[in-house]
């Protein structure tokens, strides 16, 4: 006997702001009528923490991982024990996305360290013999707008050889002239990282230019905090000897799920940064940073 | 049954056919007639008295005799008319049709917008990949694996043996990396072709990342230059994968919006659901995330169009976003290619955004400094390919961008961009694209302008030829100014002939011949062909410039129909000498064979046309040999007769002999041609026979003579029998109307001697056919000849009807066939209308046994005696028939036909005769296998034949005919 238990949501792209309703179907598909103890469903909203390796070392980031933080939590008695009849049957739901008290519904975020996330559970009681059925979903939760006007702040910067720190050798590196700006360093989250960079002149062909977009997630914890930053994604913009003297674009899509607006709490922070990395050909790596802060309008 | 005595009935032709003509009914005017044309005066007041005429009542009032087939239709053939139809049903019908072919319906739709004048990029695929060719070894790196290339980290606890192991087992399953080395140029293209089915079999099974990955890894090949020649026919073989994925996704979102009905061609961002516009927006997510510039590039680009599922301006602000991140790309070459890419996509997608075309065009005009950069320059070392070379590999992008921007742009915007390229130092690359690109009016005008960039140009970079050549195609297509035209071709030429490698030579002078054939008169063709000739002939180089010579000789009989002309032109036999192939060779005199066929409407008799016709012909005759396909010798066969049909001499008959003769002995493997020529020969004899209005003079008699025995010592070559036996007769006919008796005998008698060398079965078509009904065919139609020829005073009496029932008589018949006797019962009415006073018809100046036997009743007794052998014969075959039960059908038939003879042709008043006939009527009757119809209608013949005078005896025969009913 194949039951199939599955949770719709109605809005295709799964997003819900807070005060809105989550609202969706049960689906319960069945060849025979199938009796049950009861379905339940349960919304919840967590965060989770967990202490990098590298901060406070193995054992204690293996077990002392930080309680997760709960941001919402809701259950309903979706339909009591009893049948439901063979075939398709949908059951329709809904969840007002309220907080409780001062909490805020955080963004949903994927990351390393940190990570936000809203569920949707349904479980189906069965009697003894057969296995209880239940059934997971996610959705994403958007932020509310932010109230204040966005300042865009863009930033020029230029790169030569002097502009840069931690170097070993500085004799042994060729001459360049680098000159770019970012159009923002606020950035709006649903829009593009935009900019230019001119490559004026290098002694040494380029090899690649790269945009490395990164996350600085800071846990908190009774031992202090831990920072660390990891890599989101790289995204090239610039293969090979490009023309010199010629704008090339910055352009960078803020991936969604691992980028949120940049996020500061009691417990955690989530921050961005992006690095503008220079590859030479004799495989000298040239990297500019600037730090982020996303936000969403 | 007895001996029966033959009578045969005396007929007054001329009565008889009094008789049976038909009074002559005027039709009147506006009376139905459907061989009438139709001509509708009054349409209105004469609607109402033609009542049956319904197919004629159509009230076009055309006054010019049009086909009564065609008038049947009104406007439109049906055939149009469906495909009229089921253009304007397709979305009615599209529910029946998957949204696989409604996208391409669309795309169809859209590539209108654009126009049939816009020269595709499907047609320039086949040229590139032809064009941009290599023997060096080519290598395929593809990596499927996320990211296989990270270091494993240091500490891991894993042996590295282990973990090797592990990755292999992981590469089995996705193919995760592969590096192919050492593949040949169709190798590549075959593994390509692989990819492009792995991208559909994974698209179908629903493998979506699978199918991403492979449009990643290959767009990623694109950045790979490594043997540079063959860069091109790359980017031609990955962007038909990169097409074919975007064709899925925009077939695949589609589909998912077009339930419950199809989204109409002209559909809006409102029209599209939730769902569709999530699948879209998540694979443009995912595309944004790809690491590398080209494949993000690349993919973005080929799905460009889904950009219409989530908004309206997404093309319109993508388009130029992509045109700017192609900055990036290092390598020019490919970034001109990537551009050409892109502006492909656009023009496809969103053909009225020329802002983007333009931006293209001049952001690769601001990156040509490159080329001659240190690190494309190290790169050419490297791989030891020279700096002309290395340019024409951008001819095709650059050609392509350009062909987008200058479709249906302004003049002014033309006149800017050839500006920009003047400015950047006359830069032979651009401007060879400009010439290619731009429309050719446009280029034509300038022509002197371009010729003096051209000189320009420094020599190092481009070649000049390719230059001229490029000037060259566009001034075949359109006309520069009539005052400079033989300023530009003396001064192309002066380049052209320059040129030291006879290839490029050719190719370059090839394109300049349509150009002087256009404009210029035989004398200018004839010097080009000059300079030709001097160019290709040493060391044999046309050997390797066939196409090309040929191509030239097709653009000159473009423009030169007039062959007197043409042949008169000195240089243009030696130019056909230079084909030195035999099936070169043929395909050109055929080229010119059909040209010639086509266009000379008159006949000639022209001496330089006849030579030069002849040596061509000749030399397509020469090719046939035992090899040669049937096909192949009727088609050449059939060029050669069209030669000869066109050749006449006019009054000057002996010359036109002569030259049958000489062109018999030219032709002589090519039957059809043999069989033209006896044909030729014998309408030469009937023509003179015309001249002398039938009586011929002692010197046109001995060329008639002559004429026959052309005919006579031809025929005989000839491997088929039966156009041997037709031709005999028909020269045999020729002769007897031109008074050459003992000619036309000794047609007669060979025809009547190799009767027995008929087979039995003859192939017609290639299937094997029992030649029966054809060698009854020829025999009644024999019969029907010897009518009117005089017996020969040396031999017996009928001696040519004898000689041919022996020959029937002796030939080995198929078994269980009636065909023998078929033709005794068709002798009979011959040897009726033998016996008559006067023949039923005579041949003028021919004196026919009527004259020379004068009704001798000798002679007579000479016909009975035979038609009474013959009864004989057939009424023993009759009763052999008998004896089997199965032939009991083939009896009655051939008794009946015996019977229709007796009554047609026999004297029905001799008591046995009339038996005779009655006794055949009863025994067609026997078995009840007559058909009745015929059979009453016969009677009914038979009793109005008794109402005539001289007939009445028949009165008592119809008594005794009884009708059998069926039951």
């Amino acid at each position: 006997m194949s039951v199939t238990l599955d949770i719709r949501l109605k809005r295709a792209n799964k997003v819900y702001h807070e005060g809105e309703t989550v609202a969706g179907v049960i689906l319960l598909v069945c060849r025979e009528a199938l009796q049950h103890h009861g379905i339940t469903l349960s919304m919840e909203g967590l965060v989770n923490l967990q202490l990098s390796s590298k901060s406070v070392g193995v054992f204690e980031a293996f077990y002392n991982s930080v309680k997760p933080i709960q941001l919402i939590s809701s259950n309903i008695e979706v339909a009591k024990a009893g049948k439901v009849p063979a075939g398709k049957t949908e059951i329709p739901f809904e969840f007002p996305l309220n907080t409780k008290g001062n909490k805020v519904l955080y963004e949903t975020y994927h990351g390393v360290f940190v990570n936000i996330q809203y569920t949707l559970r349904c479980d189906m009681k069965r009697s003894l013999l057969a296995k209880d059925l239940s059934r997971n979903c996610e959705f994403i939760v958007h932020s509310q707008p932010q109230k204040a006007k966005v300042v865009p702040t863009p930033v020029n910067f230029t790169i030569t050889p002097d502009t840069l720190q931690n170097i070993r050798e500085r004799t042994a590196l060729p001459k360049f002239l680098i000159r770019g700006h970012l159009d923002a360093t606020n950035c709006v989250i649903s829009q593009p990282l935009t900019g230019e960079v001119v490559v004026e002149n290098s002694d040494v062909p380029i090899k690649s230019i790269e945009l490395q977009l990164v996350r600085v997630e800071t846990c908190g914890c009774a031992e202090g905090y831990a920072r660390d930053a990891t890599e989101i994604q790289n995204i090239q913009i610039a293969e090979g000897d490009v023309c010199h003297s010629l704008a090339i674009p910055i352009y960078m899509v803020f991936p969604r799920l691992f980028t949120c607006p940049t996020l500061e709490t009691t417990n955690f922070k989530v921050e961005f940064e992006v690095n503008i990395v220079i590859v030479l050909h004799d495989d000298h790596l040239i990297t500019e940073n600037f730090p982020l802060k996303l936000c969403r309008v | 049954m007895a001996a029966v005595q033959w009578r045969s009935r005396g007929r007054n032709y001329d009565a008889e056919l009094q008789r049976c003509r038909p009074e002559a009914a005027l039709v009147e005017f506006g009376d139905y007639h459907p061989l009438k044309p139709i001509m509708v005066t009054d349409t209105k007041t004469r609607r109402g008295t033609r009542k049956g005429s319904t197919s004629s009542s159509s009230s076009s009032s055309s006054s010019a005799p049009a086909d009564p087939l065609s008038s049947m239709l009104d406007g439109t053939d049906p055939l149009s008319m469906f495909a009229a139809a089921s253009a304007s049903e397709a979305p009615a019908m599209s529910h029946s049709v998957s949204a696989g072919d409604l996208g391409r319906k669309k795309r169809e739709k859209e590539e209108e917008v654009v126009g049939a004048d816009f020269e595709p990029w499907s047609s320039k695929r086949g040229e590139i990949l032809a064009r941009f060719t290599t023997t060096e070894k080519l290598s395929i790196n593809l990596c499927m694996g996320s990211d296989k290339g990270k270091a494993p980290s240091p500490g891991s606890a894993v042996s590295e043996k282990v973990r090797t192991r592990l990755e292999e087992l992981d590469d089995l399953e996705e193919g995760s990396q592969r590096e192919l080395l050492n593949l040949s140029q169709q190798d590549y293209a075959n593994r390509i072709e692989e990819l492009n089915q792995s991208l559909k079999e994974a698209w179908a099974s629903d493998q979506k990342v699978r199918a991403l990955k492979i449009v990643i890894q290959c767009s990623k090949l694109l950045s790979d230059t490594s043997v540079i020649q063959f860069y091109p026919s790359k980017f031609v073989l990955i962007t038909d994968i990169l097409d074919t994925f975007g064709r899925l996704v925009y077939d695949r979102i589609w589909t998912m919006c077009s339930d419950p009905r199809p989204l109409p061609d002209s559909f809006t961002v409102d029209d599209v659901n939730d769902t569709a516009k999530e699948t879209c927006l998540n694979w443009f997510f995912k595309i944004a995330s790809i690491r590398e510039l080209l494949p993000r590039l690349y993919v973005e680009a080929a799905i460009l169009k889904c950009n219409r599922f989530l908004n309206k301006s997404g093309i319109q602000e993508t388009l130029p976003r992509l045109t700017a991140m192609i900055r990036g790309i290092g390598d020019p070459l490919v970034a001109a290619y990537t551009r050409a890419y892109l502006c492909r996509v656009g023009m496809e997608v969103a053909p009225h955004l020329k802002d983007s075309l333009n931006r293209n065009f001049f952001d690769l005009l601001g990156t040509f400094r490159q080329i001659s950069g240190d690190s494309v320059q190290n790169q050419l070392v490297l791989q030891r390919v020279e700096v002309p070379e290395y340019l024409t590999l951008y001819s095709p992008a650059i050609n392509w961008i350009l062909q987008c921007i200058a479709y249906r742009a302004p003049e002014l915007l033309l006149t800017e961009m050839m500006d920009r390229c003047k400015k950047l130092g006359n830069n032979a690359l651009l401007l060879n694209s400009v010439m290619r690109a731009f429309r050719p009016e446009f280029v034509a005008a300038r022509a002197t302008d371009f010729i003096g960039m051209i000189k320009d140009c420094d020599e190092a970079g481009f070649p000049k030829h390719l230059l001229f050549g490029s000037l060259g195609r566009s001034l075949a297509c359109a006309d520069p100014p009539e005052s400079e035209r033989l300023t530009i071709l003396n001064e192309a030429w002066k380049v052209v002939t320059k040129v030291r490698n006879p290839q490029d030579y050719v190719n370059c002078a090839e394109i300049w011949v349509e150009f002087t054939c256009r404009h210029f008169t035989k004398r200018e063709v004839n010097t080009v062909l000059a300079d030709i000739i001097k160019h290709m002939t040493p060391d044999r180089a046309f050997e390797d410039a066939y196409p090309q010579l040929q191509s030239v000789i097709r653009k000159i009989l473009t423009y030169f129909h007039d062959f007197s002309l043409l042949f008169s032109m000195e240089r243009f036999l030696p130019f056909l000498d230079m084909f030195q192939k035999d099936s070169v060779r043929v395909e050109v005199c055929r080229s010119i064979m059909e040209v010639f066929i086509k266009h000379q409407v008159e006949p000639t008799r022209d001496p330089v046309i006849l030579n030069a016709m002849l040596h061509i012909c000749k030399t397509m005759h020469d090719s046939v040999n035992a090899l040669t396909l049937d096909d192949e010798k009727r088609s050449l066969a059939l060029l050669i007769i069209g030669f000869i049909r066109m050749v006449s001499f006019g009054r000057d008959f002996e010359q036109q002999l002569s030259f049958c003769v000489e062109a018999r002995a030219t032709f002589c493997n090519l039957e059809p041609v043999l069989v033209q020529l006896i044909h030729t020969v014998n309408q030469l004899a009937m023509e003179t026979s015309t001249v002398m209005r039938g009586s011929h003079s002692r010197k046109t008699a001995a060329f008639v003579r002559a004429c026959a025995a052309y005919s006579f010592i031809t025929v005989p070559s000839l491997s088929s029998i039966f156009s041997r036996l037709s031709l005999y007769l028909l020269s045999g006919q020729v002769a007897l109307a031109n008074q050459c008796l003992s000619q036309a005998d000794a047609f007669l008698k060979a025809a009547v001697s190799i009767l027995p060398e008929v087979p039995r079965s003859i192939s017609v078509e290639g299937k094997l056919r029992s030649s029966e009904s054809f060698l009854l065919d020829f025999i009644n139609n024999f019969l029907a000849t010897l009518l009117v020829v005089p017996d020969h005073p040396e031999h017996g009496v009928l001696y040519l009807v004898r000689g041919l029932l022996n020959m029937v008589q002796d030939y080995t018949w198929e078994d269980n066939s009636d065909a023998k006797v078929r033709v005794y019962v068709s002798a009979l009415p011959l040897l009726a209308a033998m016996s008559q006073e006067t023949y039923l018809y005579s041949i003028p100046k021919v004196d026919s046994n009527e004259t020379l036997y004068g009704g001798d009743p000798k002679f007579l007794s000479e016909i009975n005696k035979l038609c009474e052998t013959l009864i004989g014969q057939i009424l023993d075959h009759l009763k052999a028939l008998g004896r089997d039960e199965q032939s009991t059908r083939r009896q009655c038939a051939l008794a009946f036909s015996l019977f229709g003879v007796l009554l047609a042709h026999g004297d029905l008043r001799n008591n046995k005769l009339s038996q005779l006939a009655v006794n055949l009527w009863n025994l067609s009757h026997k078995h009840g296998y007559c058909e009745t119809r015929i059979s009453v209608r016969t009677l009914e013949y038979i009793k109005h034949q008794a109402h005539l005078p001289d007939m009445t005896h028949l009165t008592d025969t119809v008594q005794r005919l009884a009708l059998q009913s069926r039951t």
